[in-house]
């Protein structure tokens, strides 16, 4: 679903954030990135996205090369991957509700379906009755879970997540992670950036390690497929 | 979280494709039409939130759609007093002072009979001085003069209005001995239509002038906005929105600003032209005129509200096109 071919990405700066890096990514895995800040696990996240593009190399998703696309195909693109965003990203001035409703109302669902899979979305991460708060009277954790529904309402292909238990106490991680589980289970490739190693090692997933833009160790998790034992 | 059996709804149980199926097309053209009437309506909102900076936009707006539009009525007003007397080509001839009536009467006919002149009027000095007392009211000042200081005078009145003609004629008038003097009405009838001509250049860039200026300003106006919405955008654009789906409230507030401007001009010339509209019948009546301002109606201001409305969306689009492709996420 992914492959990244011998990507290199180097900032104006000079800073190399990525050397080399090749890895491949099954449709319904759910695959762990860690290494220190700064390692290069943002940039990873940002290339899949587009938000950045590698200076060699090559990003695949589900077999298009993404250094082909056009910047019209961008969006487009970005409204097949839902994303979870370490600070968040959400919208102050807008209801939960809304924020939620954010990538229907790009895609242009229609005012029935758009109520129905937003409550859903927020049933899942336990913000039903709050969807008509604003995110500033939400805690750290309930916003990061706003932005897990927003990522999800659109019923993305691929799940990004970058830090997504930050700030969550560890009961409510280790629902979200079941959470990430479950839609692997159901085709979504889930890619999570994290350094919460005690909750990675938990949970047996494979497991990326990066190390000043290198990829140093990849653990085997259970084996693909198998991980629908839990 | 007993989320399994959920979870299969919420994905549905299909594949995953990457490319996510695109709404129907029908489906997409509501939604478009849905964004758009929200992002009119979310956009007025946002102007109405702030009324005394948005008003003051409106005002300003205004008044430089107003200034030019109210200086080129004027003009046209203007040019339409000066054209009842232009277009009828006249020559007033002043008869020396010794000259008869009877002087006077034969050359007014013979005048008639050329063919460049439609008709030749002999006023009497008599006749004149009645006229000038009736008009002028200066019966006491009149009464005191010895004698009539007025001399006959043949009014002539060209039959074609061609300038030409009429410097012609006043040459050959002089060398008639009964001619004292030919007044040509030709120099200020030039004179009008090269101030006219001035006058509407002049109108003419300092629309251009301020048109320019409001654009920028709008599109200042939206640049700030922009700014201020600079995260919205950045997260709108994350989770896929297209750079016409941010465009969209950006331009619309432009509309708003604009059509709120030319609302506040067409308004604005309204109430200049209502309230000189009064002192300007009184004028005319002492000058014998039934002269009106006119050339202003709902057709005029609903043209400058358009005006107003393109210069917004214009304004809007040069923010919008500078500013919305380089905000991205990083």
């Amino acid at each position: 679903m992914i492959t990244f071919e011998r990507v290199s990405k180097r900032y104006d700066s000079g800073h190399d954030a990525l050397r080399e890096v090749s890895l491949h990514i099954e449709r319904d895995e759910l695959v762990f990135l860690t290494g220190h800040s700064g390692a290069g696990k943002s940039t990873l996240l940002r290339l899949i996205m587009l938000m950045e593009k590698p200076t060699r190399g090559r990003v695949t998703i589900a077999g298009a090369d993404l250094g082909k696309l056009r910047r019209g195909a961008i969006p487009q693109h970005r409204r097949s991957i839902g994303v979870v965003f370490q600070n968040h990203k959400l919208l102050m001035d807008r209801t939960v509700f809304d924020n939620v409703a954010l990538p229907l109302v790009i895609e242009g669902y229609n005012d029935r379906d758009i109520p129905k899979r937003v409550g859903a979305a927020l049933d899942k991460v336990g913000l039903l009755d709050r969807q008509n708060a604003y995110p500033m009277s939400l805690s750290g954790g309930e916003q990061q879970r706003v932005g897990i529904a927003r990522a999800v309402v659109g019923r993305p292909a691929i799940l990004l997540a970058d830090e997504p238990t930050g700030n969550l106490d560890p009961e409510l991680s280790a629902e979200i992670m079941q959470l990430f589980t479950d839609f692997s289970r159901v085709g979504v490739t889930v890619l999570i950036a994290s350094h919460d190693l005690a909750l990675i090692s938990r949970l047996r997933h494979r497991t990326l390690t990066l190390r000043d833009g290198r990829l140093i160790s990849t653990t085997q998790g259970p084996a693909i497929g198998s991980n629908h034992a839990g | 979280m007993q989320a399994s059996p959920r979870q299969k709804s919420l994905r549905g149980g299909r594949g995953a494709v990457l490319r996510t199926r695109r709404r129907p097309l029908g489906e997409r053209w509501l939604a478009w039409r849905r964004h758009h009437s929200q992002s009119a309506a979310d956009s007025l909102a946002r102007v109405l939130r702030d009324p005394v900076a948005s008003i003051m936009t409106w005002l300003v707006l205004g008044i430089a759609i107003a200034l030019p539009a109210g200086l080129e009525l004027a003009l046209t007003n203007l040019e339409r007093l000066g054209g009842a007397v232009e277009t009828s080509a006249r020559l007033s001839v002043f008869l020396v002072a010794d000259a008869s009536s009877v002087d006077a009467q034969s050359l007014a006919s013979e005048l008639t009979s050329d063919p460049r002149i439609e008709i030749a009027e002999f006023l009497s000095r008599d006749a004149a001085l009645r006229d000038f007392r009736a008009q002028s009211g200066l019966d006491a000042l009149l009464d005191s003069l010895p004698g009539n200081p007025l001399p006959h005078i043949v009014l002539v009145t060209l039959a074609g209005d061609d300038v030409s003609t009429l410097e012609q004629l006043a040459n050959e008038l002089y060398e008639n001995s009964t001619v004292e003097e030919v007044i040509v009405d030709t120099k200020w009838v030039e004179r009008f239509r090269a101030l006219m001509d001035l006058g509407r250049k002049g109108v003419l860039l300092l629309a251009v002038v301020f048109v320019i200026a409001m654009i920028l300003a709008l599109g200042n106006t939206i640049r700030l906005t922009i700014e201020s919405r600079r995260e919205e955008i950045v997260i709108v654009k994350l989770v896929g929105g297209t750079d016409a789906f941010v465009r969209r409230p950006m331009l619309y507030m432009g509309l708003w600003y604009g059509l709120g401007g030319g609302v506040v001009a067409a308004v604005l010339l309204g109430i200049g032209v209502f309230l000189l509209s009064s002192p300007v019948g009184v004028l005319a009546d002492a000058y014998n005129s039934d002269f009106q301002i006119n050339g202003y109606d709902l057709f005029d201001a609903l043209q400058l509200i358009l005006v107003g409305t393109t210069m917004g969306l214009i304004g809007a689009w040069i923010a919008v096109a500078r500013h919305i492709k380089n905000i991205n996420p990083d």
